[in-house]
């Protein structure tokens, strides 16, 4: 028994390795999207296991008859005597391969519709390497725009439209949708449904550069009213700093290179080539999805952003110590 | 004979193939954060407290063609474009001239963007990290053709009125006056 569990100790740790924040599997289907591709998936291989093993057999099967001594090969008769099982063979062959093609296309045709006229629609811009998602609203104002953690209500339609301004980017949810590729100068949209509550993790699924790997998106599907408190704080300014420590810190934050490149709503921070940080301290990962939001975390991306994700937008920055510490208290208070 | 020739022509091709080794090279991590020099090229030798020598330097970055595009690229997102336009210059100077105020050389370039100039080119200092700076000096020097051509920054994906940086003639720098305000 114990020589068992100690057999299984590599296999857990396998697992665990594997652990992220959020389902990111495909077979573990959090939406009807992706419970079809998941039924597919699951038809596809039992098909596929199915006729591997009959291949096999007939294969076994022939070589233990062996060669036929009888009648000679590409003979009259031989022909005559093989056409029968050769007719049978291929059209059971055509019949498995159109039906897994009806139903394929038929699963891409019910991933492509689930239109509804009200439905949410958000925005995703990705880019090198992270995303951007604007959630559109009628009203003027009404714009939530957040970075790399979308919010969704449960069991809701949600429509996504994507597209990039620098190299074609794939997003790529598996545990609600398949794929959809997001094209510079070009719009794409895909829907997509959460049906039970949590985090969904995303992924950059074509390559895009050197951070490729690290380019992780949240989605955090919840409860209407939950939902909507949500969109609700999103929608504030940034809460102006309390104490002196983040006081020093948005000093640190305005007087730095910070504002040429993000935005912290409210303040004269305006930049719009990184991820807005207006509640940056309420977010679960940073550096799209890489790092949990922690201050150690964030005081080692601040500091040297290159040794975490190499390539990526955001330079190094030179700050003392206490400018370092007031910044991150700083940065924690934007909740 | 027609082996040695092979070889030869071996030969030959190495110091390409180096340079092309060095044009290409993209460097992510310049310098240890905490190493980064605050100094920067100096207008005026006048400087309070002990004296200090401040090295001019060309920058490490006129014959990379990556720091180049990256240069053209944090040209527009930090908004040079507002005022000098691509190239053609609007509120500032034009800047694929051949004419420069302040002198085209790439250590009088960077202290340019660090320190400002008058008339309305603000001091980036402390804000653009060195390396960045460094970077836009070469797109800026490209754009007149005072990098090498190879070097050259990647081709814009819209439509430009005015040539590509790489099929850009070397214009030779004159010093310019202040243009006078009417």
């Amino acid at each position: 028994m114990t020589q068992r569990l100690r057999s299984l100790v590599p296999l857990v740790a396998i697992a665990a390795s594997g652990c992220v924040l959020g389902n990111e599997s495909a077979l573990n289907p959090g939406g009807p999207q992706s419970g079809r591709i998941s039924t597919l998936a699951w038809y596809m291989f039992i098909t596929a296991a199915i006729v591997w093993i009959l291949v096999v057999i007939a294969v076994l099967y022939a070589a233990r008859r062996g060669h036929r001594r009888d009648v000679a090969d590409n003979s009259d008769e031989m022909n005559e005597r093989l056409k029968k099982p050769v007719i049978i063979a291929a059209s059971i062959a055509a019949l498995v391969l159109v039906g897994t093609l009806v139903y394929s296309v038929s699963t891409g045709e019910a991933l492509a519709s689930l239109p509804r006229d009200k439905a949410l629609r958000i925005e995703i811009t990705g880019k090198q390497w992270w995303w951007l998602a604007e959630y559109a609203d009628p009203v003027s104002g009404n714009q939530v725009i957040t970075a790399n953690e979308i919010h969704i209500p449960v069991g809701e339609p949600v429509q996504i439209v994507g597209t990039s301004p620098d190299v074609i980017h794939s997003f790529w949810v598996p545990g609600l949708t398949g794929k959809k590729d997001l094209v510079p100068g070009h719009a794409t949209a895909l829907w997509l449904q959460a049906d039970k509550p949590g985090i969904y993790r995303g992924q950059c699924a074509e390559f895009c550069g050197h951070q490729h790997a690290k380019m992780g998106i949240l989605v955090l599907a919840e409860s209407r009213p939950q939902f909507e408190a949500w969109y609700k704080s999103q929608l504030q300014p940034a809460a102006p700093p309390s104490d002196s420590m983040s006081r020093a810190g948005e000093q640190v934050f305005m007087s730095k290179g910070c504002p040429l490149c993000h935005t912290v709503g409210g303040t004269r921070a305006l930049g719009t080539i990184g991820p807005p940080l207006t509640h940056i301290g309420s977010s679960y990962t940073i550096a799209a999805g890489t790092l949990k939001n922690t201050r150690g975390n964030m005081a080692g991306w601040v500091v040297d952003p290159q040794r975490i994700k190499p390539g990526v937008r955001m330079p190094p920055n030179d700050l003392s110590g206490s400018e370092l510490q007031a910044l991150l208290s700083y940065l924690e208070s934007l909740k | 004979m027609r082996r040695i020739s092979h070889v030869t022509l071996g030969l030959l091709l190495v110091p390409i193939a180096l340079s092309a080794c060095r044009r290409e090279t993209r460097r992510f991590r310049e310098m240890a954060p905490a190493a980064t020099a605050t100094s920067v090229a100096q207008a005026v030798n006048l400087q309070p407290g002990p004296t200090y020598t401040v090295t001019q330097t060309n920058g490490p970055y006129q014959y990379n063609a990556y720091a180049i595009s990256e240069g053209k690229m944090l040209y527009n997102q930090f908004n040079c474009v507002g005022c000098h336009s691509n190239g053609g210059g609007g509120m500032g100077p034009p800047l694929m001239d051949d004419k420069w105020i302040y002198g085209s050389d790439p250590a009088s370039v960077f202290a340019t963007i660090v320190e400002g100039r008058p008339n309305g080119m603000p001091s980036w200092r402390g804000r653009i990290p060195n390396y960045q700076v460094w970077r836009l000096v070469a797109y800026v020097r490209s754009m007149s053709g005072q990098s090498s051509k190879d070097a050259s920054s990647g081709r814009d994906d819209h439509m430009f009125s005015r040539e590509s940086e790489q099929r850009l003639d070397e214009l030779k720098p004159k010093q310019a006056s202040q243009p006078q305000l009417r």
